[in-house]
């Protein structure tokens, strides 16, 4: 009888934030599908009224039937049978569940059998699917990949395949190889083409999530010869077409529910998804932008999780004549974990907001012609997605890590056996600051955003806006928070090395983290007084970061980095 | 082959976690601090009716429920999960039924519906737990029954095959159609809402809900599949001696709350003879036998 959407205020107050009319209104193209479905909102009120019911729905299947069956599900995992795989029989269920409610193709358009949800109220499914069990999101989450099907693929294939995916078809991206992991350029399975101009793919992929999915995205090699990520094209692999089998599945240290697998293709046909050679430096960018999003969302529900187990504990647990919430030490513990919690929440929520905007814009351009101001419009948000979408991974899925390994901390040694949650929360928050780009390739693909002053323009505009007295001293100290990283980027800059400024990214980027959250929580706070708590916390937490990471760089000198080469 | 199938479901206090305030001074139910909910054992009767319509394409539910004009969010619950259409069957005459005359009246509401292969319920409400209601309007209508129904396997032929439970385990049976079958709460678990449905049918409502809203109205109008029936006594021709009040029998002499503390637990050794004590002594005071 729990709802995961209706006990967590936060939630509501992120769907409602005020940028959502214009989203709403575009995505909605002023409701013209009203006349066209009879589940298209009239307006945008109506529109709201459905995210909110369907999130109820949601937060419903996640209460009382995805976390039910998480345990279950974490301890007897998938397994291989003759090439296929076999979910756990909570996962089965799961997935029946969120089929059965259409909870699938949620962001796709309606004449493709999609709620036609901006990304927002989707990614605010996805963060509580994770609370859920972090391990199911994987496997539902990957409807992502019907986005990239939308936005390259032929118009005869998006009619071929989205609505099996929001029929409840499951999908899989299928790209990492043996010795292709981060470096997505040295993918080396083979697409040839035959005389017919059909494609089949040979070869073998490895760690792919859900890698019996019904539809595949594949990036394969079509230029023969080729080396690098010129060579690569992004196909459809369509499982009822047969050629692939699965070798084995990965036994993982978390997210076990999720059958991570070795895939081998023998001449499984394939269908080509847009223009050869753009697999990887096209295709495959967005859809992990996408998929790193949803890590993002994934890391928010494990923080939240972590977060109500320990403090239920917290509450729960007597020692020395008191329950152990009334320690200071143990207080402190939470009150941190809480504001990282707020701030990890914040950031997801203003990324997927500038995912929505640009990406409506993109949508459409391709119906019309953009007028300036929209083209403008476009240009600014998806700078800022792109600059927000590395630094809410690697953000988020630090501070999961950091909230699921505290969580352990309140539990003291019950935390340490199996018989708590928080066990399988913190080996399942492990992953998510390692895949979809682990957070050193997060740093790599903010920091321009750092040296191009994205974030900081960003920062300025925030410590524009109006707040009450009450927080006017907060909203202080976050400009001198902003300061001391404006100084900190011209120091490491000035030296006009960049080696040392990949030395120092990490820290910039976390600097303009704590600074963008900490406005972030700023900006809430004005709408719900609840956020303050959180907003000092989290600033007093921040602020100490910032000066932390600003002393080290003034402290440095570009040739002390050769200490810290090593061979 | 399609089937009409009739779902029979009441909207209910949700006596489930009941606070210390859940009564009024004068025995009866505060409804105020009770959230209405669908009653669990008709989702698990309606969840058998949505399998039946996924076996049988083409068939169509229907959700009848008795109660006053906001019971029309029991048909409203039912439409996001896969119903076709729904009934309120409300009026005045229908207040301070026991279970003949809510029997009574929903049957006259079957009768009117008329075409019907199956009449599906829960085997109990919360609320009142008697499970007299699904066997008395089967009576009433000269139909067969099976109740504790688990599962029904399939509808063909104009007959089902059920599984229901009994004391010692299951047992599958064969009924012909029409019929009544009242399902037990360890059949599987109601579907979600589905949310395509939701929000299709979301501003579905019956008239007395929306009687000043003129907006509304014509909205509805415009979209017929959102109209949801109300029916009165009148409109499916009920006795109304055999109504409300006057149609019941059970008269309610005293209601007690009972708040049970944990210092009426007692610990029991395994031996016999303290078993044997302790039987004694509940039979004395009449909590068994």
């Amino acid at each position: 009888m729990a709802n995961f959407y209706t006990d967590n205020p936060a939630l509501k107050l992120h769907l409602n934030h005020p940028m959502m009319e214009k989203i709403v209104e575009l995505k909605e193209r002023n409701f013209a599908d009203a006349d066209k479905f009879d589940y298209a909102p009239q307006n945008f009120a109506d529109a709201m009224d459905s995210y909110d019911k369907v999130l109820e729905i949601v937060g419903e299947i996640c209460g009382d039937i995805i976390a039910e069956n998480a345990e279950d599900v974490d301890h007897n995992g998938p397994r291989v049978e003759n090439g296929r795989v076999v979910y756990a029989e909570g996962t089965s269920r799961n997935l029946d569940a969120c089929r059965k409610a259409g909870l699938m193709g949620m962001a796709m358009p309606r004449r493709l059998g999609g709620l036609n949800f901006p990304i927002t109220p989707y990614i605010m499914a996805a963060d509580i699917v994770s609370r859920a069990d972090a391990g199911f999101e994987n496997l539902w989450g990957l409807q992502d990949c019907a986005e990239t099907i939308y936005e390259f693929a032929s118009e005869e294939q998006k009619e071929k395949y989205i609505p099996r995916v929001c029929a409840g078809e499951t999908m899989s991206m299928d790209l990492t190889e043996p010795d292709a992991g981060s470096d997505l350029q040295s993918v080396m399975l083979k697409a040839s083409q035959k005389e017919d101009g059909s494609w089949v793919v040979n070869g073998v992929k490895r760690f792919i999530t859900n890698g019996d999915s019904d539809i595949h995205l594949v990036l394969a090699r079509s230029e023969e010869g080729s080396k690098d990520g010129r060579g690569l094209s992004m196909f459809i692999y369509d499982k009822r077409n047969g050629g692939v089998t699965v070798r084995r599945i990965e036994n993982k240290m978390g997210i076990k529910g999720s059958p991570t697998c070795e895939l081998v293709y023998k001449d499984a046909p394939v269908e080509l998804v847009g223009s050869r050679r753009m697999g990887l430096i096209k295709y495959v960018m967005a859809l992990m932008n996408g998929a790193r999003l949803g890590i993002a969302a994934q890391s928010v529900g494990l923080s939240e999780a972590a977060y109500r187990e320990a403090i239920a504990y917290a509450r729960d647990r007597r020692q020395f004549g008191k329950a152990i919430i009334e320690f200071p030490a143990v207080a402190e513990i939470l009150a941190l974990m809480k504001a990282k919690l707020d701030a990890s929440r914040t950031l997801l929520y203003a990324c997927s907001r500038f995912v929505d905007m640009y990406k409506i814009y993109d949508d459409i351009a391709k119906e019309r012609k953009l007028t300036p101001e929209e083209k403008a419009e476009q240009k600014h948000f998806s700078k800022l997605a792109d600059a927000f979408t590395p630094l809410a991974k690697g953000m988020t899925s630090e501070y999961c890590n950091q909230n699921t390994y505290d969580c352990i901390q309140i539990h003291g040694g019950s935390g340490f056996m199996k018989d708590y949650a928080c066990e399988r929360l913190y080996r399942d928050a492990r992953i998510t600051s390692i895949y979809e780009g682990t957070t050193q390739l997060q740093v790599v693909a903010a920091i321009r955003h750092v040296t191009t002053g994205t974030y900081l323009s960003c920062i300025e505009e925030f410590a524009k806006e109006e707040v009450c007295p009450e927080d006017e001293q907060i909203r202080q100290t976050l400009i001198l928070m902003s300061q001391r990283y404006a100084a900190a980027v011209e120091a490491v800059t000035g030296a006009k090395d960049p080696k040392y400024v990949d030395f120092m990214a990490r820290r910039l980027v976390e600097m303009a983290g704590h600074t963008i959250m900490g406005f972030l929580l700023l900006a809430d706070t004005q709408r719900d007084p609840e956020v303050r708590r959180s907003l000092h916390v989290y600033v007093n937490y921040g602020q100490a970061e910032v000066a932390k990471h600003a002393d080290f760089i003034a402290a440095f000198r570009p040739d002390m980095m050769a200490d810290y080469t090593m061979e | 082959m399609s089937l009409n199938i009739i779902v029979l479901a009441k909207q209910v206090p949700d006596t489930r976690n009941v606070g210390k305030d859940a009564m009024k001074e004068d025995g009866t139910i505060n409804r105020a601090v009770l959230p209405a909910i669908f009653n669990p054992e008709d989702l698990n009767a309606l969840e058998q009716a949505l399998k039946l319509k996924d076996m049988y394409p083409g068939s169509r539910i229907t959700i009848l429920t008795m109660g006053p004009g906001r019971a029309a969010e029991i048909v409203r619950e039912g439409l996001y999960r896969g119903a076709d259409g729904g009934i309120v069957l409300s009026d005045r005459a229908f207040a301070g039924s026991d279970t003949l005359a809510t029997s009574y009246a929903l049957s006259a509401a079957v009768r009117k519906i008329g075409d019907y292969d199956i009449i599906i319920g829960g085997r109990q409400a919360i609320d009142g737990d008697t499970a007299q209601v699904g066997p008395q309007i089967a009576e009433k209508l000269g139909l067969p029954q099976v109740t504790y129904a688990e599962e029904i396997l399939s509808a063909e032929d104009g007959k089902v095959v059920v599984r229901r439970r009994i004391e010692s385990g299951v047992e599958t049976v064969k009924a012909p159609m029409p019929l009544v079958i009242t399902v037990n709460g360890s059949a599987d678990a109601c579907r979600p809402r589905n949310a395509k449905a939701l929000q299709k049918y979301k501003y579905a409502a019956a008239p007395s809900e929306i009687a000043a809203d003129e907006e509304r109205k014509a909205f509805i109008a415009a979209r017929p599949y959102l109209s949801i029936g109300e029916w009165s006594a009148a409109h499916v021709e009920a006795d109304l001696g055999q109504c409300g009040l006057a149609g019941s029998p059970t008269k309610v002499k005293a209601i007690e709350n009972v708040v049970f503390t944990a210092k009426e637990a007692r610990r029991l050794d395994n031996d016999d003879s303290q078993l044997e004590q302790l039987i004694k002594e509940l039979i004395a005071n009449h909590t068994i036998g």
